[in-house]
């Protein structure tokens, strides 16, 4: 698994490479003579353990909450408020699932189904409008390129807080508030992924490629759709998982945007199921920690398959 | 440039053609952009400089009169003192957890730095599956664990004769605090990792040869390597934590007492606009918010750049 992350790491940052200009160019063999230096710094006893105990700690920290969960979700309700929390009592956890995808009229796969819904659906858009517009961007010169670059950086700063009751007003006025459409089609414009695209664009689409395409009579279109878009794939990709696993976490716009249950997200769901949980007779918890170690899943496996993409996102994201 | 004479058309239209072709790859973008964030920018400017009242006086059967106030809203917001209460919670939050999470995952980065490439694969995975877990779940966790009747955390600090009420005016910003570092450390001890490895390894040799020993050179070359990226993501996050809204109103649900409805500024923006029904208000508050950010931002970006000059 490493030595995957790790080829893949260097050729995902080529493009930020090409764009930043001449950076260290001969990294590889200082990196593996400094691997031989750390190697031998390394067998130096003492300091060795100490940085392993002090990595190990990090590890017990960061799966230990991970590992309470996938516990607590086998558990019977009572088991939950009576055993030791780290470890398994009955093995409860189809009931667990049953009682979770049943309850109130089977609300939990309805809310899971929203969630990839609005996921894929804006995701989708967000990707074909942002490669578009961030390889025109790149590729082309015209007028007015400087100012809608100026709107893209300058929107950075704008703090979605600012945007979310305004966004409500509008959404009233267009009519899709409360509806699916609130969750989909604004999700299709981020300025971001548009500059995501423009960055990795300048890198990856060499202009005497798209020169030689106009030669044989391709037309600019064309070019983008049979060409651009292949070359920007990586790209399209990471904009694609970024705003993927933004949507999955989205909590302040679901909550504005929509008013019905049935068209919530599962965070939305989870988190009315956390405020009722509190104040009625029915003890809700049992559901809701079934229902986040269920939403977590697909999180999880999505971004361990996907390293490459989001780490490249990571790499061009630090650059902006 | 031999193109356009072998076809023998005029030069200048097929270049504007071209053009407005390149041009037109941003129209959807821009269409929607100019909709769905500039429009709402302006929808609400214009909204604040109105005030809904009541006319009935008594209560909830009157009509609703809208009179033009101008920054007059504005004004109350920027003097608010329940707004500049929530700021002060969210700054001083702000201003302990970026450069505390920073500070862990830069310790993190340097342990993982010095260690074998084969080996660090194995703690990699580990390390950051807190970050693969959404930050809502997250926060329901941290809520559990934190929970004495569900949660290990209080009987383990009972048994070892510490008595701590996570939910309680004091803890809470240390719980919340504890949370988001779990959240968070895991991306950027990736970041920081990722640019330790561009580091040339020349300069350890060199440093070595110096006599400097492990932790001076981590503190001396490694650490000044990684500030250009350190002061981004820091800036980055302290505009995060400004709208910090989901946490709190997860903790809401368990210490309505502690975490009261305006406890942020946007947790106050929410309540203000829904619970209240005050959108005026409340979309004024939001601009007294975004040109805080705008603010802190520049101030923040203008102080690092110096630093690193000097």
């Amino acid at each position: 698994m490493s030595t995957m992350t790790q080829s893949t790491d260097a050729d995902g940052a080529a493009p930020v490479e090409a764009v930043t200009g001449p950076p260290v160019r001969p990294r590889r063999p200082a990196r593996r003579r400094r691997e031989e230096v750390e190697a031998a710094a390394a067998s130096r006893g003492v300091n060795r353990w100490f940085v392993l105990a002090a990595l190990f700690a990090f590890v017990l920290y960061s799966v230990g909450p991970v590992w309470w969960l996938i516990v607590a979700a086998t558990k019977t309700k009572q088991q939950l408020y009576r055993t030791n929390g780290l470890w398994f009592a009955d093995l409860n956890l189809v009931e667990n699932l049953q009682a979770l995808f049943t309850y109130q009229d089977a609300i939990y796969p309805r809310w899971l189904a929203n969630t990839a819904l609005y996921g894929l659906a804006s995701s989708v858009g967000l990707t074909l409008v942002s490669l578009a517009a961030g390889y025109g961007l790149a590729r082309y010169s015209y007028r007015g390129k400087g100012l809608t670059m100026g709107f893209v950086i300058g929107s950075f700063l704008i703090p979605g807080v600012l945007l979310t009751i305004p966004s409500y007003l509008l959404y009233v006025r267009l009519g899709i508030f409360d509806t699916v459409w609130a969750m989909i089609i604004p999700g299709f414009f981020s300025a971001f992924s548009v500059y995501l695209a423009k960055v990795y664009a300048q890198g990856a689409v060499p202009a005497e490629l798209m020169e030689a395409a106009r030669l044989d009579g391709a037309g600019e279109y064309r070019i983008f759709f049979q060409i651009g878009m292949r070359l920007l794939s990586t790209a399209g990709a990471t904009i694609f998982l970024l705003h993927f696993v933004g949507t999955w976490n989205a909590f302040m716009g679901p909550l504005v945007f929509l008013r019905t249950a049935e068209k919530w997200p599962v965070m939305v769901g989870l988190y009315s199921w956390l405020q009722r949980g509190t104040d009625s007779q029915y003890d809700l918890t049992g559901l809701v920690i079934t229902g986040a170690l269920v939403a977590s899943i697909p999180m999880v496996l999505l971004m361990i398959s996907m390293q490459r993409y989001w780490k490249s996102g990571v790499t061009l994201g630090s650059l902006k | 440039m031999s193109i356009q004479s072998v076809a023998g058309r005029p030069r200048v239209p097929w270049r504007t053609a071209q053009k407005w072709k390149g041009a037109s790859f941003t129209f959807p973008f821009i269409a929607g952009f100019a909709l769905f964030t500039l429009v709402p920018v302006f929808l609400g400017l214009s909204e604040t400089f109105y005030t809904t009242k009541s006319a009935g006086g008594l209560g909830l059967g009157g009509e609703e009169v809208v009179s033009f106030t101008g920054l007059a809203q504005i004004f109350t917001a920027a003097q608010d003192p329940t707004f500049w209460a929530g700021m002060g919670r969210v700054f001083g939050f702000g201003l302990v957890v970026v450069p505390l999470v920073q500070g862990i995952a830069l310790v993190m980065a340097l342990l993982l730095d010095a260690l074998r490439r084969k080996v660090v694969g194995r703690f990699r995975l580990a390390l950051l599956l807190p970050y693969m877990i959404p930050g809502m779940i997250a926060t329901m966790i941290w809520l559990y664990l934190y929970s004495p009747a569900v949660g290990p955390l209080t009987a383990a600090l009972d048994s070892i004769g510490l008595h701590v009420d996570f939910f309680s005016s004091g803890m809470v910003w240390v719980s919340m605090g504890n949370l988001v570092v779990w959240n968070t450390i895991g991306f950027n001890m990736l970041i920081l990792y990722g640019s330790l490895q561009s580091v040339p390894g020349e300069i350890f040799d060199a440093a070595r040869m110096d006599g400097a020993g492990d932790l001076r050179i981590a503190w001396s070359i490694k650490v000044p390597f990684v500030r250009a990226s350190l002061v981004l993501t820091m800036l980055l996050s302290i505009i995060g934590t400004v709208q910090l809204f989901a946490e709190p109103t997860l903790f809401r649900t368990v210490a309505p007492e502690t975490i009261t409805r305006d406890f942020t500024p946007a947790m106050y923006i929410y309540d203000q606009a829904f619970m209240v029904g005050n959108i005026n208000y409340a979309t004024a508050l939001s601009i007294v918010l975004a040109l805080v950010v705008g603010v802190v931002s520049a101030v923040v970006y203008r102080a690092t750049n110096k630093a690193d000059e000097a």
